[in-house]
Protein backbone atom coordinates (compact mmCIF):
# COMPACT_ATOMS: atom_id res chain seq x y z
CA UNK A 1 0.00 0.00 0.00
CA UNK A 2 2.32 2.75 -1.22
CA UNK A 3 -0.27 5.50 -0.62
CA UNK A 4 -0.60 4.67 3.07
CA UNK A 5 3.15 4.43 3.66
CA UNK A 6 3.69 7.72 1.79
CA UNK A 7 1.25 9.42 4.16
CA UNK A 8 2.92 7.80 7.17
CA UNK A 9 6.34 8.88 5.98
CA UNK A 10 5.31 12.49 5.37
CA UNK A 11 3.72 12.67 8.82
CA UNK A 12 6.82 11.20 10.45
CA UNK A 13 9.01 13.65 8.50
CA UNK A 14 6.94 16.58 9.83
CA UNK A 15 7.28 15.18 13.36
CA UNK A 16 11.02 14.62 13.15
CA UNK A 17 11.86 18.07 11.77
CA UNK A 18 9.74 19.78 14.43
CA UNK A 19 11.19 17.55 17.18
CA UNK A 20 14.77 18.35 16.24
CA UNK A 21 14.42 22.10 15.73
CA UNK A 22 12.25 22.67 18.79
CA UNK A 23 14.19 20.18 20.90
CA UNK A 24 17.40 22.10 20.20
CA UNK A 25 15.94 25.16 21.99
CA UNK A 26 16.35 23.03 25.10
CA UNK A 27 20.01 24.06 25.14
CA UNK A 28 18.95 27.68 25.66
CA UNK A 29 16.62 26.62 28.46
CA UNK A 30 19.21 24.47 30.25
CA UNK A 31 21.78 27.26 30.13
CA UNK A 32 19.31 29.96 31.18
CA UNK A 33 18.00 27.82 34.04
CA UNK A 34 21.45 27.25 35.54
CA UNK A 35 22.26 30.94 35.01
CA UNK A 36 19.07 31.81 36.96
CA UNK A 37 20.32 29.84 39.97
CA UNK A 38 18.65 26.46 39.41
CA UNK A 39 20.79 23.30 39.73
CA UNK A 40 21.45 20.96 36.80
CA UNK A 41 19.11 18.41 38.42
CA UNK A 42 16.33 21.00 38.88
CA UNK A 43 16.72 22.20 35.28
CA UNK A 44 16.43 18.64 33.97
CA UNK A 45 13.42 17.94 36.21
CA UNK A 46 11.65 21.02 34.84
CA UNK A 47 12.13 19.71 31.29
CA UNK A 48 11.11 16.16 32.25
CA UNK A 49 8.10 17.02 34.44
CA UNK A 50 6.80 20.45 33.40
CA UNK A 51 7.66 19.89 29.72
CA UNK A 52 6.28 23.16 28.38
CA UNK A 53 8.90 25.64 27.15
CA UNK A 54 7.25 28.98 27.87
CA UNK A 55 6.19 27.88 31.38
CA UNK A 56 9.69 26.62 32.15
CA UNK A 57 11.33 29.86 31.00
CA UNK A 58 8.76 31.82 33.03
CA UNK A 59 9.36 30.07 36.34
CA UNK A 60 13.16 30.32 36.10
CA UNK A 61 12.90 33.92 34.87
CA UNK A 62 10.67 35.08 37.71
CA UNK A 63 12.46 33.21 40.50
CA UNK A 64 15.89 34.00 39.03
CA UNK A 65 15.16 37.73 39.17
CA UNK A 66 14.15 37.58 42.82
CA UNK A 67 10.45 36.70 42.57
CA UNK A 68 8.72 34.36 45.03
CA UNK A 69 7.92 30.73 44.26
CA UNK A 70 4.23 31.66 44.18
CA UNK A 71 4.52 34.37 41.50
CA UNK A 72 6.84 32.08 39.51
CA UNK A 73 4.35 29.21 39.64
CA UNK A 74 1.40 31.53 38.89
CA UNK A 75 3.04 33.02 35.79
CA UNK A 76 4.14 29.58 34.54
CA UNK A 77 0.68 28.12 35.14
CA UNK A 78 -1.12 30.94 33.30
CA UNK A 79 1.13 30.17 30.34
CA UNK A 80 0.26 26.46 30.73
CA UNK A 81 -3.50 27.09 30.46
CA UNK A 82 -3.37 26.79 26.68
CA UNK A 83 -2.12 23.19 26.95
CA UNK A 84 -5.43 22.42 28.69
CA UNK A 85 -7.32 23.75 25.67
CA UNK A 86 -5.14 21.65 23.36
CA UNK A 87 -6.16 18.63 25.48
CA UNK A 88 -9.84 19.42 24.94
CA UNK A 89 -9.16 19.53 21.18
CA UNK A 90 -7.01 16.37 21.03
CA UNK A 91 -8.96 14.00 23.35
CA UNK A 92 -11.76 13.17 20.84
CA UNK A 93 -9.14 12.43 18.16
CA UNK A 94 -6.82 10.33 20.36
CA UNK A 95 -9.63 8.41 22.14
CA UNK A 96 -7.36 7.02 24.88
CA UNK A 97 -8.01 6.18 28.54
CA UNK A 98 -6.01 5.21 31.63
CA UNK A 99 -2.23 5.24 31.42
CA UNK A 100 -2.32 6.13 27.71
CA UNK A 101 -4.32 9.25 28.56
CA UNK A 102 -1.68 10.18 31.15
CA UNK A 103 1.05 9.73 28.53
CA UNK A 104 -0.92 11.74 25.97
CA UNK A 105 -1.61 14.54 28.46
CA UNK A 106 2.06 14.88 29.37
CA UNK A 107 3.08 15.61 25.76
CA UNK A 108 0.11 17.87 24.97
CA UNK A 109 2.03 21.00 23.95
CA UNK A 110 2.09 23.58 21.12
CA UNK A 111 4.13 21.38 18.78
CA UNK A 112 2.36 18.00 19.17
CA UNK A 113 -1.05 19.65 18.79
CA UNK A 114 0.21 21.80 15.91
CA UNK A 115 1.60 18.88 13.89
CA UNK A 116 -1.53 16.79 14.59
CA UNK A 117 -3.82 19.56 13.32
CA UNK A 118 -1.59 20.02 10.24
CA UNK A 119 -2.36 16.38 9.31
CA UNK A 120 -6.13 16.96 9.24
CA UNK A 121 -6.33 16.42 5.46
CA UNK A 122 -4.54 13.06 5.83
CA UNK A 123 -7.15 11.68 8.24
CA UNK A 124 -7.45 10.91 11.96
CA UNK A 125 -4.89 8.12 11.87
CA UNK A 126 -2.23 10.53 10.57
CA UNK A 127 -3.30 13.10 13.18
CA UNK A 128 -2.77 10.57 15.97
CA UNK A 129 0.60 9.53 14.57
CA UNK A 130 1.67 13.17 14.23
CA UNK A 131 0.64 13.88 17.83
CA UNK A 132 2.45 10.92 19.42
CA UNK A 133 5.59 11.11 17.24
CA UNK A 134 5.98 14.86 17.70
CA UNK A 135 5.11 14.84 21.41
CA UNK A 136 7.63 12.19 22.36
CA UNK A 137 10.16 13.29 19.74
CA UNK A 138 10.25 16.81 21.19
CA UNK A 139 10.35 15.27 24.68
CA UNK A 140 13.47 13.24 23.83
CA UNK A 141 15.44 16.08 22.20
CA UNK A 142 14.22 18.80 24.58
CA UNK A 143 15.50 16.81 27.57
CA UNK A 144 18.83 15.85 25.99
CA UNK A 145 19.52 19.45 24.97
CA UNK A 146 18.42 20.76 28.38
CA UNK A 147 21.05 18.57 30.03
CA UNK A 148 23.71 19.74 27.54
CA UNK A 149 22.82 23.41 28.09
CA UNK A 150 22.73 23.06 31.88
CA UNK A 151 26.11 21.31 32.03
CA UNK A 152 27.58 23.88 29.63
CA UNK A 153 26.35 26.82 31.70
CA UNK A 154 27.61 25.20 34.89
CA UNK A 155 31.08 24.95 33.34
CA UNK A 156 30.96 28.59 32.21
CA UNK A 157 30.49 30.26 35.59
CA UNK A 158 29.37 33.93 35.59
CA UNK A 159 26.23 34.04 33.36
CA UNK A 160 26.59 37.74 32.46
CA UNK A 161 30.11 37.16 31.08
CA UNK A 162 28.57 34.81 28.49
CA UNK A 163 25.52 36.92 27.75
CA UNK A 164 23.14 34.41 29.31
CA UNK A 165 21.32 37.19 31.19
CA UNK A 166 20.33 38.65 27.80
CA UNK A 167 19.61 35.24 26.25
CA UNK A 168 16.56 34.74 28.51
CA UNK A 169 14.64 37.90 27.49
CA UNK A 170 15.79 37.25 23.89
CA UNK A 171 14.17 33.79 24.13
CA UNK A 172 10.92 35.35 25.43
CA UNK A 173 11.02 37.83 22.55
CA UNK A 174 11.45 34.94 20.12
CA UNK A 175 8.46 33.16 21.69
CA UNK A 176 6.14 36.18 21.56
CA UNK A 177 7.21 37.45 18.11
CA UNK A 178 5.14 35.04 15.95
CA UNK A 179 2.06 35.85 18.07
CA UNK A 180 2.15 39.56 17.15
CA UNK A 181 0.09 38.96 14.03
CA UNK A 182 -2.41 41.81 14.34
CA UNK A 183 -2.64 45.40 15.55
CA UNK A 184 -4.60 44.16 18.55
CA UNK A 185 -1.97 41.69 19.79
CA UNK A 186 0.81 44.26 19.19
CA UNK A 187 -1.13 46.83 21.23
CA UNK A 188 -1.59 44.24 23.99
CA UNK A 189 2.15 43.45 23.94
CA UNK A 190 3.07 47.14 24.24
CA UNK A 191 0.51 47.64 27.05
CA UNK A 192 1.92 44.63 28.93
CA UNK A 193 5.46 46.02 28.57
CA UNK A 194 4.36 49.45 29.87
CA UNK A 195 2.34 48.04 32.79
CA UNK A 196 5.03 45.62 33.97
CA UNK A 197 7.73 48.32 33.82
CA UNK A 198 5.51 50.86 35.60
CA UNK A 199 4.66 48.45 38.45
CA UNK A 200 8.21 47.11 38.95
CA UNK A 201 9.40 49.73 41.50
CA UNK A 202 6.31 49.20 43.69
CA UNK A 203 5.58 45.46 43.75
CA UNK A 204 7.56 42.31 44.63
CA UNK A 205 9.55 40.95 41.64
CA UNK A 206 7.47 38.74 39.38
CA UNK A 207 4.05 40.09 40.41
CA UNK A 208 4.00 42.83 37.70
CA UNK A 209 4.35 40.03 35.12
CA UNK A 210 1.52 37.92 36.53
CA UNK A 211 -0.79 40.95 36.70
CA UNK A 212 -0.57 41.53 32.94
CA UNK A 213 -2.84 38.46 32.57
CA UNK A 214 -5.66 40.88 33.50
CA UNK A 215 -4.72 42.99 30.46
CA UNK A 216 -5.19 39.89 28.31
CA UNK A 217 -8.60 39.35 29.92
CA UNK A 218 -9.57 43.01 29.32
CA UNK A 219 -8.50 42.80 25.66
CA UNK A 220 -10.45 39.55 25.28
CA UNK A 221 -13.60 41.11 26.79
CA UNK A 222 -13.25 44.24 24.63
CA UNK A 223 -13.30 42.07 21.46
CA UNK A 224 -12.26 44.35 18.60
CA UNK B 1 12.44 23.45 50.90
CA UNK B 2 14.07 26.20 48.84
CA UNK B 3 12.31 28.65 46.51
CA UNK B 4 13.75 26.90 43.45
CA UNK B 5 12.48 23.46 44.54
CA UNK B 6 8.99 24.88 45.21
CA UNK B 7 9.14 26.43 41.74
CA UNK B 8 10.16 23.17 40.04
CA UNK B 9 7.62 20.94 41.79
CA UNK B 10 4.72 23.42 41.90
CA UNK B 11 5.06 24.35 38.23
CA UNK B 12 5.34 20.70 37.19
CA UNK B 13 2.31 19.58 39.22
CA UNK B 14 0.06 22.34 37.87
CA UNK B 15 1.36 21.97 34.29
CA UNK B 16 0.41 18.30 34.26
CA UNK B 17 -2.93 18.91 36.00
CA UNK B 18 -3.91 21.48 33.35
CA UNK B 19 -2.95 19.17 30.47
CA UNK B 20 -4.78 16.18 31.99
CA UNK B 21 -7.87 18.21 32.87
CA UNK B 22 -8.12 19.28 29.22
CA UNK B 23 -8.23 15.65 28.09
CA UNK B 24 -11.10 14.98 30.52
CA UNK B 25 -13.34 17.92 29.56
CA UNK B 26 -16.03 17.53 26.90
CA UNK B 27 -15.30 19.28 23.60
CA UNK B 28 -18.20 21.72 24.03
CA UNK B 29 -15.92 23.81 26.30
CA UNK B 30 -14.01 24.79 23.17
CA UNK B 31 -17.12 26.56 21.92
CA UNK B 32 -16.83 29.57 24.27
CA UNK B 33 -15.34 32.33 22.12
CA UNK B 34 -14.19 34.36 25.14
CA UNK B 35 -12.14 31.40 26.44
CA UNK B 36 -10.58 31.02 22.99
CA UNK B 37 -9.70 34.71 22.70
CA UNK B 38 -8.27 35.04 26.21
CA UNK B 39 -6.33 31.80 25.71
CA UNK B 40 -4.46 33.25 22.73
CA UNK B 41 -3.99 36.65 24.42
CA UNK B 42 -2.57 35.47 27.78
CA UNK B 43 0.79 34.30 26.33
CA UNK B 44 1.15 37.60 24.42
CA UNK B 45 0.72 39.65 27.62
CA UNK B 46 2.88 37.47 29.89
CA UNK B 47 5.71 36.90 27.42
CA UNK B 48 5.87 40.63 26.62
CA UNK B 49 5.99 41.48 30.31
CA UNK B 50 8.77 38.91 30.76
CA UNK B 51 10.77 40.48 27.91
CA UNK B 52 10.39 43.93 29.48
CA UNK B 53 11.21 43.01 33.08
CA UNK B 54 14.12 40.70 32.19
CA UNK B 55 15.60 43.41 29.96
CA UNK B 56 15.09 46.63 31.91
CA UNK B 57 14.80 45.69 35.59
CA UNK B 58 16.87 44.16 38.37
CA UNK B 59 14.71 43.27 41.40
CA UNK B 60 12.83 46.57 41.92
CA UNK B 61 15.18 48.86 39.98
CA UNK B 62 14.82 50.04 36.40
CA UNK B 63 18.06 50.19 34.43
CA UNK B 64 19.54 50.07 30.95
CA UNK B 65 22.65 47.89 30.69
CA UNK B 66 24.35 45.33 28.42
CA UNK B 67 21.18 43.20 28.40
CA UNK B 68 19.12 45.93 26.71
CA UNK B 69 21.54 46.04 23.79
CA UNK B 70 21.56 42.23 23.60
CA UNK B 71 17.76 42.13 23.39
CA UNK B 72 17.78 44.90 20.76
CA UNK B 73 20.07 42.61 18.75
CA UNK B 74 17.51 39.80 19.16
CA UNK B 75 14.80 42.11 17.79
CA UNK B 76 16.96 42.88 14.76
CA UNK B 77 17.58 39.16 14.20
CA UNK B 78 13.81 38.52 14.40
CA UNK B 79 13.11 41.34 11.92
CA UNK B 80 15.58 39.62 9.58
CA UNK B 81 13.58 36.38 10.08
CA UNK B 82 16.49 34.55 11.73
CA UNK B 83 15.70 31.15 13.30
CA UNK B 84 15.26 30.95 17.09
CA UNK B 85 18.78 29.66 18.00
CA UNK B 86 20.40 32.47 15.97
CA UNK B 87 18.19 35.02 17.74
CA UNK B 88 19.27 33.77 21.16
CA UNK B 89 22.97 33.35 20.31
CA UNK B 90 23.37 36.74 18.59
CA UNK B 91 21.75 38.41 21.59
CA UNK B 92 24.01 36.58 24.06
CA UNK B 93 27.16 37.42 22.06
CA UNK B 94 26.26 41.12 21.84
CA UNK B 95 25.48 41.32 25.52
CA UNK B 96 28.67 39.45 26.53
CA UNK B 97 30.87 41.69 24.36
CA UNK B 98 29.41 44.82 25.98
CA UNK B 99 29.75 43.30 29.44
CA UNK B 100 33.47 42.76 28.90
CA UNK B 101 34.37 45.99 27.14
CA UNK B 102 32.20 48.60 28.85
Amino acid sequence: MPVVSDTTNSTLRDSLSVSLTVGAYGIAFGAASVAAGFSVLQSCLLSLLTFSGASQFAVIGVIGSGGSALTGIATASLLGLRNGLYGVRMAPILKVMGIKRVLAAHVTIDESTGVALMQEARGEKAMRLGFWATGWGVFLFWNLFTLAGALGAQAMGNPAAWGLDAAVPAAFLGLVWPRLDSGRTTLLALSAIALSIALTPFLPAGLPITLTAFLALAFGLARK
Amino acid sequence: MSVTWWGVLGTSAIAFALKYLGHCLPEKYLAYPLAQRVNTLIPVALLSALVATQTFTDENRLLIDHRSVGVAMAAIALLLRAPFPIVVISSALTSALLYHFI
